[in-house]
Parts: structure tokens; sequence; C-alpha cells
């Protein structure tokens, strides 16, 4: 029993301590700027908003802080796509103009390892641009910067919300520079592969309702010889 | 007692490593695969969509039928002709397994094309291509584009079927099913 204290206490403060150490260590994360920025290729630059509300559509299993929207859409409560998130877009050109939809279809991986500040997610866009054609954007992704720096701390915060500036690629893979592979489905786009990053923009963060102010953008390379139809 | 503490947290520092690292942090559900060999090569397995329960979306150009009621869908000036459906995927044995998406246009400039995302979060993710003109006998036939993970080595084809008369089941009104022969780099498909 003398010992029983001392012994629980220190077993306490190591564990924290290694929780502050994974929660800190500087040696993890994601980029801030993308690997495609050298590319000699087309780049298309697609941007939409990441917060739910403002989609066309987004749906969960209906137990997270974030609302299913619109109203009265299917939650996806079965057992094997209850880690899955489903977020139906308009896509904006750089320019600001609609350049077509995105359907993004993201589930939680066992990849996840916490030792290494992994956070994984794998995720795909299902891509229609108008004139252009479709085309699958498949990745994995790392939420762990976006967890460390936006969600933790709005949850820590008295007023249970974060607000700052948030800028980092999440795509980590399955591209060896750690990007996105695209397929093209139909149109000009049938045929190609290519690769792309997706990179999340945060202002404003709710611990009670998700994202309040936060973009995303998909840059997306083309070969010049699909569009050289166009 | 300054050494038991120190004692506790080393202890405590290799405990919680030793259960972040051999603790899965995600533990996704798994259903059974339900594939048969097909004769000389390759494998089947069939995906169904149940209609209406398995409607996630619906959104169609100058419609207001879509789904859910209360969808805001662009209009046709934006995105043309173009219909977007997501679905909830099941195996044979009606268990859901995935969420799918298909889109479809018939108009587009760049040309007509109807295609399916297939996205099933413990196996992977196909990207199926469909011929716009079905056959005869009311099957539509596409190609496997491109796979990911489990499929990602895999080629073949996908064929989808509507059904309108499913027995056995009042809520059901109808029933898409598609069937996937895929085959792996080391053999050919028949």
């Amino acid at each position: 029993m003398k010992y029983a204290i001392p012994l629980t206490l220190g077993f306490m403060c190591g564990a924290m301590l290694l929780a502050l150490g994974l929660y800190y260590n500087p040696f993890v994360g994601q980029p801030t700027i993308t690997p495609l920025a050298m590319s000699d290729d087309r780049i298309i630059q697609l941007t939409f908003s990441a917060v739910p509300s403002d989609a066309i559509l987004y749906t969960d299993q209906g137990e997270t802080i974030i609302t299913p929207h619109p109203d009265r859409v299917a939650e996806l409560w079965e057992p094997a796509i209850a880690d899955t998130r489903v977020l139906v877009t308009m896509l904006q050109n750089s320019t600001g103009n609609t350049a077509g939809l995105g359907i993004k279809m993201l589930s939680e991986s066992e990849a996840t390892d916490v030792i290494r500040g992994e956070a994984i997610a794998n995720s795909i866009w299902h891509i229609y641009l108008p004139g252009l054609g479709t085309m699958l954007v498949d990745q994995s992704e790392n939420y762990w910067s976006y967890i460390r720096d936006v969600v933790i701390p709005a949850h820590w915060n008295s007023a249970d919300n974060w607000r700052g500036t948030f800028h980092h690629i999440t795509t980590n893979g399955p591209g060896s520079l750690g990007t996105a592979r695209v397929t093209g489905g139909s149109g000009l786009l049938a045929g190609m592969t290519s690769e792309s990053v997706e990179a999340l923009t945060a202002i404003g963060y709710s611990a009670v309702s998700g994202p309040v102010s936060m973009d995303g953008s998909l840059t997306i390379a083309i070969p010049e010889e699909s569009t050289a139809q166009q | 007692m300054i050494k038991t503490f120190i004692v506790g947290i080393i202890l405590g520092a290799f405990g919680a490593g030793a259960l972040a690292w051999y603790v899965p942090a995600v533990d996704l559900h798994r259903e059974r695969s339900l594939i048969s060999v097909k004769p000389n090569g390759g494998n089947i397995e069939e995906f169904r969509i149940d209609l209406p329960r398995d409607r996630i979306m619906v959104g169609l150009p100058n419609s207001n039928a879509g789904i859910p009621a209360m969808l805001h869908w662009p209009g046709e000036d934006l995105l043309g002709d173009m219909q977007a459906e997501i679905f909830k995927i099941r195996d044979r044995n009606n268990t859901v397994i995935g969420v799918g998406s298909r889109l479809a246009s018939a108009a587009e400039a760049s040309g007509a094309f109807i295609e399916w995302s297939l996205h099933f979060p413990a196996r992977g993710t196909m990207y199926v291509e469909m011929e716009v003109t079905p056959s005869a006998d009311g099957y539509r036939n596409g190609i496997l584009v491109s796979g990911t993970r489990d499929f990602s080595t895999l080629t073949g084809s996908v064929r989808e079927q509507f059904i309108s008369d499913v027995g056995g089941d009042a809520d059901i009104q109808g029933r898409i099913q598609l069937e996937a022969a895929l085959v792996g780099p080391l053999g050919a498909e028949q």
C-alpha cells in the first residue's frame, strides 16, 4: 500500500506525458504546399465549401455533432457504412464560377496510427465537369493536423469553438509524392490518369456543430492531351 | 517513494504506448464477401440496390422530384441534363456493405455517359463506365475503369439490370442489380 499511490500517480503522469508528446510531436503533420506546384501539366483548381450545411447534401451515421443535410436525408447507420460520410457539393473554379459537381465518399481507415500521428481516411471524389467529362479521384487523407490544430483546441476552448487560420494538404497517398490518383471516365477525360491533392482551409470550428467556416480545394493535374480537343 | 513514482512514470508511458500501438483506433465492420468462382477463371459478385429504401439522393434536372424532398438541386443551366443518384449498396444477402453514386447524361457536350462509383469502406472502390445503350435483353454492360485497394489489381466487367418485379417484399418496388465479373492479374477473363 505504501507504494501503490506513488506508483499510480507515476503511471498516470507517464501516460499523460506520452499523450502530450504525441500531441505536440513536431515531426508529424501534413505539408501546406502542394507537390503538384512544379507539375508541367495543366492544373485545375476546384474549390468548395467544407461546411456541411452549405453542401447540396451531407450525410453520415446520424450520431455525430454534424447534422445531416437536407432534412430527412437517409443516414448511414448500417454497421458496414457507419464510419462513412457522403458529401455532394458544387465545385468552383479559380475564378469563382461553377465548374461542376463533386460527390465525396469518405471512410475512416484502419491504417490510422496515433503513435505516428496519422488519422487516416480513405476517400473518393466522383466528379462531373460540364464540357470536360467525368473522373474519379481516389486518395488516402491524413486528418491528424486538422484534429490537433482545430478540433481539439475547439473542445478545450471554454466557448466550445476555435477561430484561427489553418491550411494543410490532407492528401497523403496513394501516390509516392503523397498525391491522389485521378482516373478519367468519360468525355475529354476518358482514359486519363493523373494526380491530385486536396487541401483544407479553416477559419472557424464549433465543438458543438462542427465546421463553421471552412473551404476545401482540389488541385488536379490534367495532361495537355486530355484537353487539347477543347 | 520518488523511485516508485519514477518507475510509475516509465510504466505509464510504456503502457500507454503499447496500448496505442496494439489497440486499433479504427476497427471497421466487415461482412463476408459473397463471391462465386467463374468457370475458367475470375469471380462474380452480385450487388443489389432495393428501391426506394436504398436511395440516398436523386438529383434530376428541372425537376421537383428530387430525393430527399428538401434537396436543392442546381438548375439545368449549371449541370445540363446530368442526373446524379446516390444509393446504399447491398450484397447478395441483402446486407448493406457500401455506398455508390451513379452519374448519367445523354446530352453532355463532351459525350454521353453513364457511370458508377461503388465505395465499400472495408474493401475499396470500383469505378465503372457503362455503355450508354442497353443491350436488347435489358442489360447494360460496363467495364471496370479503375479500382482502389482490394480492387486495384482487378479488371473486368459489370452488368447493370433493373428488376421491376421483386417478389416477397411489398416495400421493395424495384431493384437495381449489378453483377461484377472480375479477374486478377494472373488470370484471363472468359
